[in-house]
C-alpha cells in the first residue's frame, strides 16, 4: 500500500495533530487567548469529525502503514464519541478555568493532543501503535489533571495519576513484550493466529499483564484506586473529560485487543473479564455509598459503569461488542451531563461547591438544575424510562444471549446497590431542607449543553435507538 | 365514531403525559385545574373505551403497533382484564387529584405532574403488548412514587421512600433477565405470541421464580410485604390511594398475564408455595392489623391480607377462582382507596392517624360515619358489596383445589371483620372523649364528591357484578384453557354428575331447567 493511501486513512489524526501544533504556536505567543484557541480546537474536532463521519458512511475498512493502523467502522464510531465528548469538555471549560485563573491556551491544545492519542488507540491494530496512542493520550492527561497549578489538590491529582499511570503502562508494556516474545509478532492479527491452539504459560502471563494494564486505563476494579483521587483533585471540566473520552478510547482499545488478538482463546480471558466486571460493579457501588464529595461519587459511578460495559465484553460476541458501544454512547451523555450539573454548583461568591451538604434542597432553589441532575442520576442507575436503562438492557441482553446467566443475574442484582447512592443524590436535592448555598445560574453554555444532554437521557433518547442500533452493529461487525 | 379507528390507547397515554409537562410550568391553582381536567378527560376516554369494547370480539382490541424504538415495539392493545384495570386507574385518578386539592400546598405543580405521570405509566402497564415496553412502564412507576412519598410524605418519609424503591427494584431486575431469556428463546417480545409459546419445563421454573420475585414484592406477599405499611403510612393520602388502588394490582396482573399462561407447569408446581405464603399472610397480617394504633397501618396490613386472597384465587387454575381474584383486585382497589380517603378526611382535620385520638364521630360527622361504614363493610366482604362477590368466588374456586388453603384463608374474612369493625367502633362509636375530635365538621361537598362515586361503584359491583364479569369472562376462560394441561387435581371430591347437587353448581340452573324441560 502506498503512502498516500495510508495518509488518507489517517486524515482525522493528521488534522488534529497539525491543528494542535499550530494552536500551540498561537499559545506560545498569546497565552491569554484561551477562548479563541478553544473555539479553533472545536473547529478542528469538527473538521476531523467530518472525515470520520465520511469514513463511517462509506463503511471504510482498510489497514494503513502496513497493518499498524486500521480505519474501520469500529474505530470510527468510537472516534465520534471521543470527539463529541472532547468538544463538550472544551466548550464547558473556559469559564471554570478563568475562575481558577488557569484558562491558558494550552488547555485546548492538550485536549487535542489527548484526542489524537485516543484516535490512534481505537484504530491501533498493532501493539506498538497501541502504546504510542496510549502514551500520547496519557501524557496529555497527566498535565491536564494538574492544570490548575495553584490548587494543591489538582497538583496532587496530576502526580498521582502520573505515577500510577506510569506503573500501569509498565505492566502493559511487560505484557506486550511477553506476547511478542511468545508469539513472534506485535500485530493483533498475527497474535490472534499464534494464540490459536496450544497456549504456553508465557502467553497466559502476557495476556494477564496486558489486561491488567488496560483495566487500569479504564479504571476497572481492582485497578481503580487512582480514580476517586484523580477525579476529585482534577479541575471539574478535566474530570468530565477523563470520565468520558479516555474511557471510551480505553474501552474500545480493550475490546479490540481482546477480540482481535485474544479472540481465539476466550477460555483464557473470559473469566478475567467476568471477575473484573463484577468487581467493578460491586466496588463501584459499595465504595460510593459513604462518599460526601460528589466528584468522588461520580468517580465510583464511572467504576461501576465500566463493570457494566465489560459485561458486554465477557459475552465476547458481536452483539456484545455492539451493546458495549451503545452503552458507551449513552454513558458519555450521562456522565458529561452529571459533571455539567456539578459545574453549575457555584455559591454566591462564585466558588465551586461539590459536596452533598451543598446541594440540599436544590430542587427548591434551582428546580431546572435539580431536575436535570435527577435525570442523570436515574439514568446512571438504569431506571426506565430514562435512556440509561437501554444501555444496561443491551449489555445484559448480550450476556444472556451468550449464556452467561449467572453473570447477568449477579450483575443486575448488584446494580440495585448502585441505585442506592444515585437515589441519595435525588433525596438530598428533593427531600431535604434547602441549604441555600448555591446561587442562581448564569452560564448559558452549561445550561444549554446540560439541557440537551438531559433531553438525550430522557425517554426522548429512545428515538435514537434505531440509528444507534444500525451504527453499532456495523461497528461491531468490523471486528469479527 | 368508533373507538377502534383512532389510537385511543396512545391518546390515553399522551393526555396525562402532556398535562404533566404543563403542570411543571404552571402555578399552583392552574396546575390543579390542568390535572383535574386531564384526568377527567382520560376518564371520559376510558368510559368510551369500555363502551366500545366488545366482549365477544377479538381477544386483543384497540391494538396499535409502531416501530418507533427499534427493538422495543410500541405495541398496545387490551383484553377484558386490562380493560377493567385501566378503568380502575382512570376512575381513581380524578379522585386522587381531588383529594390533594387542599391538603397539598407546597410544590403543587410538581405534585400534579408526578400523579399524571403515574397515570400514564399505569395505563401503559395494562396496555403494553411488548414485553420490554411492559417492563419500562412497570419499572418507571418507581420514580414518581419515590418522589411522591419522599417530598410530600410524613415524618419517616425518607426511610419509606428508599425502602419502597429498593425493594421493588430488587424484585424487578431479576425479572428483566428472565424476560431477556424469554425474548431470546421465542425470538419475539410480542406478548400475545409469548402467551402461546411453550417454554421448556425446566426453564419455566427459573423463569417463574424470577417473575415471582418481582410480582410477589409488588403484590405484596408475605414475607416481602414489609415495604407496604411504611410506604402507605408515610405517603400522602392520594399516594396511598394510588398505591393501594392500582400499584398493588400490577402484581396480580403480572401473575395473571405472565406467570400463569406463560409457565403453566411451573405455576402448578409452585402452588404449595403460593398457597402457603398466602395462608400465612392472611392469618398473620390480619392479626397484626388487629393490634395497630395507626389507621393507615391497619388498612395497609388489611391490604396484604386481601392480596393473599387474590393470589389464592389466581392459582386455583379454574374460572371461578381467577374471576374472583380479579373482582377482589378491583374491589380492593376501590375499597382500600376509599378507606384511605376516609382516613385522609379526618387526618386533614386533626392531623393525626392515631385511632385513640378519635371517637364518637357518628355524632358530629354522620355523613362521614355512614360512608365509612359502607367501606368498612365492603372491606369485610358483606354481601351486597363488592368485597363479597370477589372473596366468595375466589374461595369457591380455591375449594376445588385445596380445602385446607380455603379453610385458612376464609378465616381472613372473620379476622377482617374483627379488625375492621374494631377500627370502626373506636372511631365512629363510643363516647366523644376528645374535644377537638368532637368539634370536627362533617364532610364538605368536595369530600362527598370524592367518596360518593366510589360508594356507587362498590354497591354496583356488589349487587350486579355481571357488568364487571362480562368483559373478563372470555379472557379468563382463555387463560384457564391455556393452563388446563397443568391444572392440579384438587382434594375436594367433587361429584360432577350427581343430580342432587346439580342446582348448586355454576350453570346448574340451566341444567336443572333443561332437566325439567325434558321431564315435561
Amino acid at each position: 500500500m502506498d503512502l498516500n493511501a495510508s495518509l488518507y486513512l489517517v486524515r482525522p489524526e493528521a488534522i488534529l495533530s497539525f491543528s494542535a501544533l499550530a494552536l500551540l504556536l498561537v499559545a506560545a505567543w498569546r497565552s491569554e487567548a484561551g477562548r479563541l484557541v478553544s473555539i479553533l480546537a472545536v473547529a478542528a474536532l469538527v473538521g476531523a469529525g467530518a472525515y470520520v463521519v465520511h469514513f463511517l458512511c462509506a463503511d471504510t475498512n482498510a489497514l494503513a502503514f502496513d497493518g499498524l493502523f486500521g480505519n474501520d467502522a469500529f474505530g470510527n464510531f468510537s472516534k465520534i464519541l471521543i470527539y463529541v465528548a472532547a468538544a463538550i469538555s472544551l466548550m464547558i471549560a473556559p469559564r471554570f478555568l478563568e475562575q481558577a485563573g488557569a484558562m491558558r491556551a494550552e488547555y485546548p491544545v492538550l485536549i487535542l493532543l489527548a484526542v489524537t492519542g485516543m484516535g490512534i488507540m481505537v484504530s491501533a491494530t498493532d501493539l506498538i501503535t497501541l502504546y504510542i496512542g496510549l502514551e500520547l493520550n496519557s501524557l496529555a492527561a497527566y498535565v491536564l489533571a494538574s492544570f490548575v497549578r495553584s490548587d494543591g489538590r489538582s497538583a496532587e491529582a496530576g502526580l498521582k495519576y502520573f505515577v500510577l499511570g506510569a506503573l500501569a503502562s509498565g505492566i502493559l508494556l511487560f505484557g506486550m513484550s511477553l506476547l511478542y516474545g511468545f508469539t513472534g509478532s506485535t500485530s493483533f492479527a498475527a497474535i490472534g493466529t499464534a494464540l490459536d491452539g496450544e497456549i504456553s504459560l508465557g502467553m497466559i502471563f502476557g495476556i494477564v499483564f496486558v489486561l491488567s494494564g488496560l483495566a487500569f486505563k479504564i479504571s476497572a476494579a481492582p485497578f481503580h484506586m487512582w480514580t476517586p483521587d484523580v477525579y476529585e483533585g482534577a479541575p471539574t471540566p478535566v474530570t468530565a473529560f477523563f470520565a468520558s473520552a479516555p474511557k471510551v478510547a480505553a474501552s474500545a482499545l480493550t475490546i479490540r485487543v481482546v477480540i482481535e488478538a485474544f479472540g481465539n482463546e476466550p477460555m483464557v480471558w473470559q473469566q478475567i473479564i467476568i471477575v473484573i466486571a463484577l468487581m467493578s460493579i460491586i466496588i463501584g457501588a459499595v465504595g460510593a455509598i459513604g462518599q460526601q464529595n460528589l466528584k468522588r461519587l461520580m468517580a465510583y459511578s464511572s467504576i461501576n459503569n465500566v463493570g457494566f460495559i465489560l459485561i458486554g465484553l465477557a459475552a465476547g460476541t458481536e452483539a456484545g461488542v455492539a451493546a458495549m458501544l451503545v452503552y458507551l454512547a449513552i454513558y458519555v451523555a450521562m456522565t458529561l451531563g452529571g459533571f455539567i450539573c456539578l459545574m453549575q454548583l457555584q455559591d454566591k461568591e462564585g466558588g465551586y461547591r461539590e459536596t452533598f451538604a451543598d446541594i440540599a434542597g436544590l430542587s427548591k432553589t434551582r428546580p431546572a438544575l435539580a431536575a436535570a441532575f435527577a435525570i442523570f442520576m436515574f439514568s446512571l442507575a438504569g431506571i426506565p424510562p430514562l435512556f440509561g436503562f437501554w444501555g444496561k438492557l443491551v449489555v445484559f441482553n448480550a450476556a444472556v444471549a451468550a449464556g452467561l446467566l449467572p453473570l447477568a443475574v449477579i450483575g443486575i442484582a448488584a446494580s440495585v446497590i448502585g441505585a442506592f447512592y444515585y437515589l441519595k443524590v435525588v433525596k438530598v436535592m428533593y427531600f431535604d431542607e434547602p441549604a441555600d448555598v448555591i446561587a442562581a445560574g448564569n452560564d448559558k453554555v452549561l445550561a444549554w449543553t446540560g439541557g440537551i444532554l438531559a433531553a438525550v437521557n430522557s425517554p426522548l433518547g429512545y428515538f435514537t435507538i434505531p440509528v444507534l442500533g444500525v451504527v453499532t452493529a456495523q461497528a461491531a461487525k468490523a471486528l469479527f | 365514531m368508533n373507538a377502534g379507528s383512532i389510537p385511543i390507547l396512545s391518546i390515553m397515554l399522551a393526555v396525562p403525559m402532556l398535562a404533566a409537562i404543563a403542570c411543571l410550568f404552571a402555578r399552583a391553582e392552574m396546575a390543579r385545574i390542568v390535572a383535574l381536567t386531564a384526568t377527567l378527560f382520560n376518564l371520559a376516554l376510558g368510559l368510551w373505551l369500555w363502551v366500545s369494547y366488545d366482549p365477544a370480539g377479538q381477544q386483543w382490541q384497540f391494538t396499535e403497533s409502531a416501530s418507533l424504538f427499534g427493538p422495543i415495539g410500541w405495541k398496545l392493545g387490551i383484553d377484558g382484564i386490562s380493560l377493567t384495570l385501566i378503568m380502575l386507574s382512570v376512575f381513581l385518578m380524578p379522585i386522587c387529584i381531588g383529594a390533594s386539592w387542599r391538603s397539598i400546598t407546597t410544590r403543587v405543580g410538581e405534585y400534579m405532574a408526578a400523579f399524571l405521570l403515574m397515570e400514564t405509566l399505569m395505563i401503559g402497564v395494562f396496555a403494553a403488548q411488548d414485553l420490554m415496553l411492559f417492563y419500562i412502564f412497570f419499572e418507571a412507576g418507581l420514580i414518581p412514587m419515590y418522589l411522591i412519598i419522599g417530598i410530600w410524605g410524613g415524618a419517616e418519609r425518607i426511610y419509606a421512600s428508599y425502602k419502597f424503591f429498593l425493594y421493588t427494584l430488587l424484585g424487578s431486575v431479576v425479572m428483566l433477565i428472565a424476560m431477556l431469556w424469554m425474548i431470546q428463546f421465542a425470538g419475539t417480545a410480542d406478548i400475545p405470541i409469548l402467551l402461546n409459546t411453550d417454554f421448556p419445563v425446566d426453564a419455566q421454573k427459573w423463569l417463574w421464580l424470577a417473575f415471582f420475585a418481582s410480582f410477589a414484592v409488588k403484590m405484596p406477599m408475605w414475607p416481602v410485604h414489609t415495604w407496604l405499611p411504611d410506604a402507605h403510612v408515610q405517603a400522602p393520602t392520594a399516594g396511598s390511594v394510588i398505591l393501594a388502588g392500582v400499584l398493588l394490582k400490577m402484581g396480580g396482573y403480572g401473575f395473571l398475564r405472565f406467570s400463569l399462561p406463560m409457565f403453566p407447569e411451573a405455576s402448578a408446581n409452585f402452588i404449595p408455595l403460593v398457597f402457603g405464603l398466602s395462608m400465612v399472610a392472611v392469618v398473620y397480617t390480619s392479626l397484626v392489623a388487629l393490634v395497630q394504633n395507626d389507621m393507615k397501618k391497619l388498612i395497609a396490613y388489611s391490604s396484604v391480607a386481601h392480596m393473599a386472597i387474590v393470589t389464592v384465587g389466581l392459582f386455583t387454575f379454574n374460572q371461578q377462582g381467577i374471576e374472583g381474584a380479579i373482582i377482589v383486585m378491583l374491589s380492593h382497589g376501590l375499597v382500600s382507596g376509599a378507606l384511605f380517603l376516609c382516613v385522609g378526611v379526618i387526618y386533614d382535620r386533626l392531623h393525626t392517624r392515631e385511632i385513640n385520638r378519635y371517637g364518637g364521630l357518628s355524632i358530629n360527622m354522620p355523613k362521614y360515619a355512614l360512608l365509612f361504614m359502607l367501606f368498612t363493610m365492603a372491606s369485610v366482604g358483606l354481601p351486597g358489596t363488592s368485597g363479597f362477590v370477589g372473596e366468595f368466588l375466589s374461595l369457591a374456586g380455591a375449594y376445588k383445589v385445596s380445602t385446607w388453603a380455603t379453610l385458612i384463608t376464609t378465616t381472613g374474612i372473620i379476622l377482617g371483620a374483627g379488625y375492621m369493625l374494631y377500627l370502626y367502633r373506636r372511631i365512629a362509636f363510643g363516647a366523644q372523649v376528645n374535644a377537638d375530635a368532637a368539634a370536627m365538621p362533617d364532610m364538605d361537598s368536595r369530600e362527598m364528591w370524592l367518596l360518593a362515586p366510589i360508594a356507587v361503584a362498590v354497591i354496583w359491583m356488589g349487587v350486579y357484578p355481571e357488568t364487571f364479569l362480562a368483559p373478563i369472562r372470555r379472557d379468563v376462560a382463555t387463560i384457564v384453557a391455556r393452563v388446563e394441561r397443568a391444572a392440579p387435581a384438587g382434594d375436594s371430591k367433587l361429584k360432577p354428575n350427581d343430580p342432587t347437587t346439580a342446582k348448586y353448581r355454576v350453570g346448574g340452573h340451566a341444567q336443572e331447567k333443561a332437566a325439567e324441560g325434558s321431564q315435561h
